[in-house]
């Protein structure tokens, strides 16, 4: 049975995305850190960074692997997750919650619009991730 | 259960007690030995370096007891697919120690280095003719570096024909080293699908071949241990394209004496003298991995080259600098000579006849494995495989036991694991390379092992899951050292 | 053939459960045209005793530092190495072991590694050692493409007190990225501090000196970091770490990375490889690091063990990603360089370098006396020198080889500048009896 949280918006690269106001919080899916294993380490850019829509922004890694992180949307970072560098594991545990990655100032929030909806995105999933 | 074995748990820094000592260094001979007195204050040290302090006995006591929590090649099997694991000759070693050849400083006068300088000339040569190629370039100090060299050699072929192309296309069975290589001599990848049996996939092979396309790289045999029958087509697809074709040369055991790739069609190749070889693996190293040419490629070669000729040294051997579009240099010298020195005396031991042997003994004992295994484990292609087999544990995944998991087991059982999950396009793969250098006897012992690990899948996995029990160690916590990596001693506060 | 152990019965035997009749049959996948049609035209194998005579006449040819007094440097160096190394690293569990993959069964490399990379973390001062780089040319380029990526600006200040090998690996190295290479000259043997500040810019990565220089003189670390740091570059020193038991680590005086080579630390020099690249830098530095990186963890028992760690840098996971495309560590030499160490130990390494900076001096001292020979530079230098000699120093070294004297590396291919010029190396190896019957023979060479 997938977790996929039904009020976010997901990526086919297995990022969720979650609008606040004029802001999006995004990071990696429940099926996106199972697949990964033990978070050990996640790259960010710092705040203040531009990121763009599908371009990747960072780097997750386990132990055995490694996976580029793509933006759902475009915008410039406001906040990064400050726990991730001491607590990785945060994305195992929470990927919706206490593991979220950054939020977006978005400079475009039409894009939203084109993110997979949860059922959409629980499909894919269903299908072996692809 | 845990078969408790007591682990000596030291390292060297917690041996140490302040005042004993292992050196032996003469009084100084010289007047005016402070060097407060010689040296201006800012360049000495404020204080010591925090190094051991310990007598010649603990020294030989710690590390005797650190290499008996080894496997190694001198005790145990050691079937590691592409890594040819075969015996280190001992007569190797004592060449390479012959004060002529380990005392020699690499900027002693060349007229006083013949010897060196033949030997490396005529290695050269040997590996010229067992590779078909026109020459070869001993500088590299491992596989990686080789195909680093092989890799510029070819963009700078292309450059002085006054072409830029951007592209080298790899399979996605290829090994790490080829796509990291290929990155950092400046050129994008692009990976090609593989058949499932690791052939080449001609379709996707001819779609993508194109005059942006400077190389393309692949094992021969392919890493699924076959050999790819259609390489003369390949080799012919590439060349009408301009694109120039590198045979990584991991799997050379398979071919000694038996086909060339410079016969294929291959414009480059790079041989790992620790592999082929017998050049000890030394835990990690040192290696040495020369690239070998067809002609067309000889202006770039690495500098310097050793040569041989009527202007050097009075009819001797020379290193030759003059070389204006070579691609540079890959380390600061001119190859791993002590590597270079063993290779030589193997070759030397082994002639043509004993090479040839090598290779028609590496692929019965590999396809003996495979015909003993094929029962209990999946093949990952079909017919009989050159000098290793990969096999897929699909079928012990689906009862909860996984590669990594019969390889652990295996550590119980007295053998070093195969390599596992590598081809990446292998499901649970565990790939197996025995090499000549083993006997039936071993062989059967560790397929007997295999089917064994196979039936406890079925009938006792948890001895599987618990494995390895008899171990210095048991299985470590790799999560915990990438999260909060500690990288050095540090004496406890 | 004595490495094949199955014989012809039991090939026999072995083919018959393959269901094949010979080895032919398994090759069928080799099309004809292919196979190579002859037997390969190689020397005939040679018995044990005819190849060992072949190889020592061969060793005969070379003049070993054993058969005369070995003055020579630029990068490889005659130190002492003490007799238990040799029989440790012969150690079959050692030398026929495989990178650490399985790292139940190498506990005693992975043990051994751990330690390797805290001795040369000591000796650079720096907060992480890697488990080692091919050689220090190669360690150096590394350091320059790391630099790169974590600055992201893509050009280098190289000193041109940087040793030229080393040099042209790195032009090697940073080909493929299209980094570009600029360079500081010296003033009297020392990187000119006004020369390197105008070459620096924001598109500069890194300084890159080496300590003590190529020429043997003692650069101003600290001095240099801060002009450096003042830019935004980092500072990358290259340096000897046997030298280091006695002399200012680079760690001390504000280096990020340190690179160098370790053969002095117990490698025999062996016409010039395999040697021991060594790789430190700062804590804030160690995901960037290429090389591999041995840690410590605990078992399932809670047992201390130690594992290769942070691979996700390495080629084979993260291919053309990967921080390098580097495969192996020079884990052999790495374990001679830790024999080495902890048989030195805190006073011994340090006393190396006393012994080997006062015979230098000595030396510098003796050979200036005969007239026309001078130091070529006034600035200080350690274990090695430049000297100024009346007549041409290829001729002089010809000389002294009849005496049995090596009397250093001419530096006239290194740069035409220096043609007259000689660097002399003395470790702590060097006699004062060889030093003197140096000069002794230096002097009657260029009366």
């Amino acid at each position: 049975m997938a977790n996929v949280p039904a009020g976010l918006k997901y990526t086919r690269e297995h990022e969720w995305a979650k609008v606040e106001g004029d802001r999006a919080r995004i990071g990696i899916t429940a099926f996106a850190q199972e697949q990964l294993g033990d978070v050990v380490f996640v790259e960010l850019p710092k705040v203040g960074a531009r990121v763009t829509a599908m371009k990747t922004f960072g780097v997750v890694e386990s132990v055995k692997a490694v996976s580029d992180l793509f933006a759902p949307v475009s915008g410039e970072v406001v906040e990064a997750n400050a726990d991730l560098p001491k607590s990785p594991e945060l994305v195992n545990t929470d990927p919706y919650g206490k593991g979220w990655m950054l939020v977006i100032r978005m400079s475009n929030p039409k894009e939203m619009d084109g993110l997979m909806s949860a059922a959409d995105y629980e499909k894919l999933v269903a299908d072996g991730g692809h | 259960m845990h078969a408790a074995k007591p682990a000596y748990d030291k390292l060297i820094f917690e041996l140490s007690a302040p005042g004993r000592f292992a050196y032996s260094l003469p009084d100084s001979d010289v007047p005016d030995s402070d060097p407060a007195a010689l040296l201006p204050k800012e360049h000495l040290r404020a204080s010591a370096a925090e190094l051991p302090e310990v007598s010649e006995v603990d020294v030989i006591r710690h590390y005797s007891r650190l290499s008996q929590m080894n496997y190694g090649v001198d005790t145990h099997f050691y079937p590691l697919g592409s890594c040819t694991m075969k015996y280190n000759p001992k007569i190797n070693e004592d060449m390479a120690r012959l004060a002529g050849f380990a005392r020699l400083h690499p900027m002693a006068p060349e007229a006083a280095s013949q010897g060196a300088l033949q030997l490396m000339h005529e290695l050269a040569r040997d590996l010229a003719e067992i590779s078909g190629m026109d020459e070869v370039s001993l500088q590299p100090a491992a596989g990686a570096q080789g195909e680093l060299a092989g890799v510029l050699m070819i963009r700078a072929y292309h450059l002085a024909r006054g072409e830029r192309r951007h592209k080298v296309l790899i399979p996605d069975s290829a090994h790490g080293t080829n796509p990291a290589s290929t990155a950092l001599a400046g050129f994008s990848v692009v990976e090609l699908k593989s058949e499932a049996n690791g052939d080449v996939d001609l379709v996707d092979l001819e779609r993508h071949l194109d005059e942006d396309v400077a190389a393309f790289m692949i094992t021969q045999p392919n890493t699924l241990g076959l050999f790819e029958s259609r390489i003369h087509q390949i080799t012919e697809m590439c060349h009408a394209k301009g694109v120039q074709v590198y045979m990584d040369g991991a799997n050379f055991n398979a071919i000694l004496g038996i086909t060339r790739p410079g016969d294929l069609g291959f414009d480059v190749c790079h041989f790992n003298l620790h592999k082929t070889f017998t050049t000890p693996h030394g835990g990690g190293g040192p290696g040495s991995g020369p690239v070998g040419i067809k002609a067309h490629l000889a202006p770039f070669l690495p500098t310097p080259v050793v040569v041989k000729g009527p202007d050097s040294n009075a009819g001797g051997y020379a290193l030759d600098w003059n070389r204006p579009q070579s691609i540079g240099k890959l380390q600061a010298f001119w190859g791993n000579f002590g590597m270079l020195v063993r290779a030589y005396t193997y070759i030397r031991t082994m002639g043509p006849d004993g090479l040839r042997s090598v290779s028609e003994n590496a692929v019965l004992n590999a396809n003996y494995i495979l015909k003993r295994l094929e029962g209990d484990y999946d093949r990952s292609a079909p017919g009989p495989c050159m000098h290793e087999c990969v096999l897929s544990a699909r079928r012990q995944k689906k009862l909860g036991v996984t590669a990594m998991d019969i390889a652990k087991r295996l550590l119980d059982l007295g053998f070093y694991a195969p390599s596992t999950y590598f081809p990446l396009i292998v499901e649970e793969a565990l790939m197996i390379e025995p090499t000549e250098t083993e006997s039936k006897e071993t062989l059967d012992q560790f397929c007997d092992a295999m089917i064994q690990i196979a039936r406890e899948t079925e009938s006792s996995p948890q001895v599987i899951h618990d494995a390895p029990l008899t171990t210095p160690v048991r299985r470590l916590d790799q999560t915990l050292a990438a999260r909060q990596p500690v990288l050095r001693w540090r004496p406890s506060p | 053939m004595r490495y094949i152990s199955n014989t012809p019965a039991q090939q026999k035997e072995m083919l018959a459960t393959i269901g094949a009749s010979s080895i032919e049959d398994l090759l069928v996948r080799i099309p004809p045209k292919a196979r190579l049609s002859r037997p390969l035209n190689l020397p005939r194998a040679m018995a044990e005793t005819d190849l060992v005579r072949h190889l020592q006449r061969l060793a005969g040819l070379n003049a070993a530092a054993d058969d005369y007094a070995c003055f020579l440097g630029a990068g490889s160096y005659d130190h002492a190495i003490p007799s238990p190394i040799n029989h440790l690293i012969s150690r079959g569990e050692f030398f026929t072991a495989y990178t650490p993959y399985q790292p139940e069964a190498s506990q005693g490399t992975l043990r051994s590694i751990f330690e390797y990379q805290t001795m040369m973390a000591e000796l650079t001062g720096m907060d992480v050692a890697n488990a080692s780089i091919y050689d220090g040319a190669s360690s150096l380029a590394e350091a320059a493409l790391m630099a790169h990526a974590v600055t992201g600006r893509d050009s280098l200040v190289i000193s041109r007190g940087v040793n030229p090998l080393y040099r042209q690996v790195v032009e090697t190295y940073v080909e493929g990225p299209g980094l570009k290479l600029k360079s500081a000259p010296l003033g009297d043997g020392l990187t000119d501090v006004d020369a390197l500040r105008k070459a620096l810019s924001k598109h500069v990565a890194a300084v890159v000196i080496q300590y003590p220089n190529f020429f043997g003189c003692l650069e101003d670390v600290r001095g240099i970091a801060d002009i450096a740091h003042e830019a935004g570059a980092l500072l990358v020193v290259v340096a000897d770490p046997i030298n280091l038991g006695l002399l200012t680590p680079p760690g001390a005086s504000g280096a990020d990375i340190v690179v160098g080579e370790g053969q002095g630390l117990g490698v025999p020099m062996s016409f010039g490889g395999p040697n021991l690249g060594v790789f430190a830098a700062k804590q804030e530095l160690v995901r960037r690091m290429p090389g591999r990186l041995v840690g410590a963890t605990v078992d399932v028992d809670g047992q201390r063990g130690f594992v290769l760690t942070l691979q996700t840098r390495e080629q084979h996971i993260r291919r053309e990603k990967a921080t390098s495309n580097i495969c192996t560590n020079v884990a052999l030499c790495a374990l001679m360089a830790t024999i080495y160490v902890s048989i030195l130990g805190k006073r011994g390494l340090r006393k190396v370098g006393e012994l080997a900076t006062s015979k230098a001096h000595y030396a510098a001292r003796e050979l200036g006396k005969i007239p026309g020979v001078r130091l070529r530079f006034s600035a200080p230098f350690f274990k090695e020198f430049t000297l100024q000699l009346p007549k041409s120093p290829e001729r002089v070294i010809k000389r002294l080889m009849k005496d049995r004297v090596l009397a250093g590396v001419p530096l006239k291919g290194f740069d035409r500048a220096y043609k007259d010029c000689l660097l002399v190396a003395v470790t702590e190896k060097r006699t004062k009896e060889e030093i003197d019957a140096y000069a002794a023979a230096l002097a009657t060479a260029v009366a």
